[in-house]
């Protein structure tokens, strides 16, 4: 049924121009990328051939491949290490950006009076406050933990607060109409309302969480007490075995773009049905 | 039960039911400098249908926000005579928007205010479900808001504000963004809602031909100050249907409101609009 109709339908010109343009569009989407990737790939290959480059300085992608392979066991476990810092710190952001920024939802007060502590701890480099830590704190993955959440944390704060204080004047009256308490008024309104916030929020604090591990680890790692990727890139560099050093940036990269992927597919899943930036364009 | 309720003759005048709210030189003065309403005298009986019509700026929105306690008034004082102003769940209140939780499905809006009551789900259905029924809306509960049209979000939200059973339902403009069919066959159906439960109804618009439509009191305010100018009983039986909306009573009962309101307009300093 559907397809005569379709059959029946005759475009103008303009309209089946547009047709063309958006099937091009979504091949494209996906073409284009992949395509540069592998030139790019290709040209990295024919650089260290035209050069005769030696493979400590820049190896071939297949040798870097190869590494991957061959040290597998020894980067795996490593991308482990930094994974679990990664998500623990990940967890504890969320826990202490949500709980922070309900904190601040309450009073107009609290959030005047500790918003800009929380900007201090943003602002100032963490490599900086890292050999304080250093200090204060004796076991290692704690240390790791607090260097990467301090990192990752103000985002979900930041943007939860935003949401928490961006309800509807309208519905807010609603509430207070049916005698709604504060609670309710946080479990039915105010979070959901900023559900859209604190998952923007995430999807960065995804990444930050990633960048924080490494950094920390960097840090950390230079100090010979870690055994996370970045530990393994130091001592790749220090031995100019430049294969394992691509290979483990390879793995933090990957890494960090599952992540993405994933909380995006999350925030896609929850917001679907009835917020703006998930719904299909519609005509 | 529903032949007594049917038995009362419906009110066709002003005067008739018992007096439920009285507005007794109502002021409210905003720390803007801003005169909303200034000496407003009002009195509300049960049963009525009552229309505040006048232009923008005449306080129309702010005596609505002041009946539903979501603004104290700057002088005078409201009569909540039987009834204290304290327990709003007397009170349903309609938005000039649907202003219903984007998230939440058809059925969990109308739930709300249940919900918020400490109502559960399984003791709310019932009344919900025959809520939706009220107003046609059965079979869309799963929905969420943005898959409704503009005339079935307002529908659900007249369905909230009635879940309660309120005395009173407070509406603030609640169809001026919806186009005149969708209008009509919404005032149609509030209307039927209106004389099954014998409610009480304030209706804020700026339309003649709704309020001389739906309402058996039309109330003409005027601005600056915001106050009470006129008002005009709508002496027309109910039921109204769309025999009414097309009779010469009709039309000389819009030509009636729209002199006065007319009047109302050229009362305030400015240019002056003679209505063509």
């Amino acid at each position: 049924m559907t397809a005569i109709e379709e059959h029946a339908l005759t475009l103008d010109p303009e309209e089946a121009r547009r047709v063309r343009q958006e099937r091009l569009e979504r091949i494209g989407r996906w073409l284009l990328p992949l395509a540069i990737m592998v030139l790019a790939i290709w040209l990295w290959d024919r650089i260290c051939i035209w050069n005769d480059i030696p493979k400590y300085i820049l190896p071939r992608p297949a040798v870097v491949l190869q590494t991957l392979f061959d040290d597998a066991g020894l980067l795996f476990s490593s991308l482990l290490v930094t994974l679990r810092i990664t998500f623990l710190s990940l967890l504890l952001a969320v826990i202490g950006g949500v709980g922070l920024a309900v904190l601040f939802a309450q009073s107009k007060w609290v959030e005047m009076s500790f918003f800009p502590f929380a900007i201090v701890l943003q602002v100032t480099p963490i490599v900086a406050i890292f050999p304080l830590i250093n200090i204060y704190v004796d076991n290692q993955t704690t240390k790791l933990l607090l260097c990467a959440w301090i990192v990752a944390f103000f985002p979900i704060l930041s943007n939860t607060t935003l949401g928490l204080n961006s309800v509807d004047r309208n519905l807010r009256d609603m509430f207070r109409l049916n005698g709604a308490t504060r609670w309710q008024q946080l479990r039915y309104l105010r979070l959901p309302a900023a559900m859209p916030y604190f998952l923007g929020g995430l999807k960065i604090a995804g990444g930050l969480s990633l960048i924080g591990a490494v950094v920390a680890e960097f840090v950390a790692g230079a100090q010979g007490q870690s055994s996370g990727l970045a530990s393994r890139i130091i001592e790749a560099g220090y031995r100019l075995n430049a294969p394992r050093l691509f290979a483990a940036l390879i793995l933090i990269s990957f890494t960090g773009i599952v992540i993405f992927l994933v909380l995006s597919l999350i925030s896609h899943l929850i917001l679907r049905r009835w917020h703006e930036s998930a719904l299909k364009q519609e005509r | 039960m529903m032949q007594e309720k049917l038995a009362q003759a419906p009110a066709s005048a002003s005067g008739k039911g018992p007096m439920l709210l009285a507005l007794r030189g109502v002021g409210k003065v905003f720390s803007n400098g801003v005169t909303a309403l200034s000496d407003v005298d009002l009195t509300i009986r049960e049963g009525d249908f009552l229309s505040l019509l006048g232009p923008s700026g005449c306080g129309k929105s702010t005596a609505l926000r002041l009946i539903a306690g979501l603004a104290t008034p700057t002088s005078g004082l409201l009569d909540w005579r039987g009834s204290s102003a304290a327990d709003r769940s007397d009170i349903g209140f309609v938005f000039q928007e649907p202003t219903l939780l984007p998230w939440a499905d058809v059925f969990d809006n109308v739930w709300l205010p249940l919900r918020l009551k400490g109502v559960s789900r399984a003791k709310a259905a019932p009344v919900v479900m025959e809520m939706l029924a009220r107003v046609h809306l059965t079979g869309f509960e799963k929905a969420v808001p943005r898959e409704l049209s503009g005339g079935m979000k307002m529908r659900v939200s007249i369905a909230r504000a009635m879940v309660t059973k309120p005395r009173v339902l407070l509406m603030d403009e609640p169809f001026a963004a919806l186009d005149e069919i969708t209008r009509f066959k919404l005032n149609n159906d509030l209307l039927e809602l209106w004389q099954d439960e014998r409610f009480t109804v304030v209706f804020v618009t700026h339309s003649v031909f709704e309020s001389v439509f739906l309402s058996n009191r039309v109330v003409v305010m005027a601005a600056r100050p915001g106050r009470v100018f006129k008002e005009l009983a709508i002496d027309a039986s109910y039921p109204r249907n769309e025999a009414f909306r097309t009779s010469p009573d009709y039309a000389a009962l819009c030509r009636q409101a729209s002199d006065v309101l007319i009047g109302a307009i050229n009362s305030t300093a400015g240019p002056h609009y003679d209505g063509h």
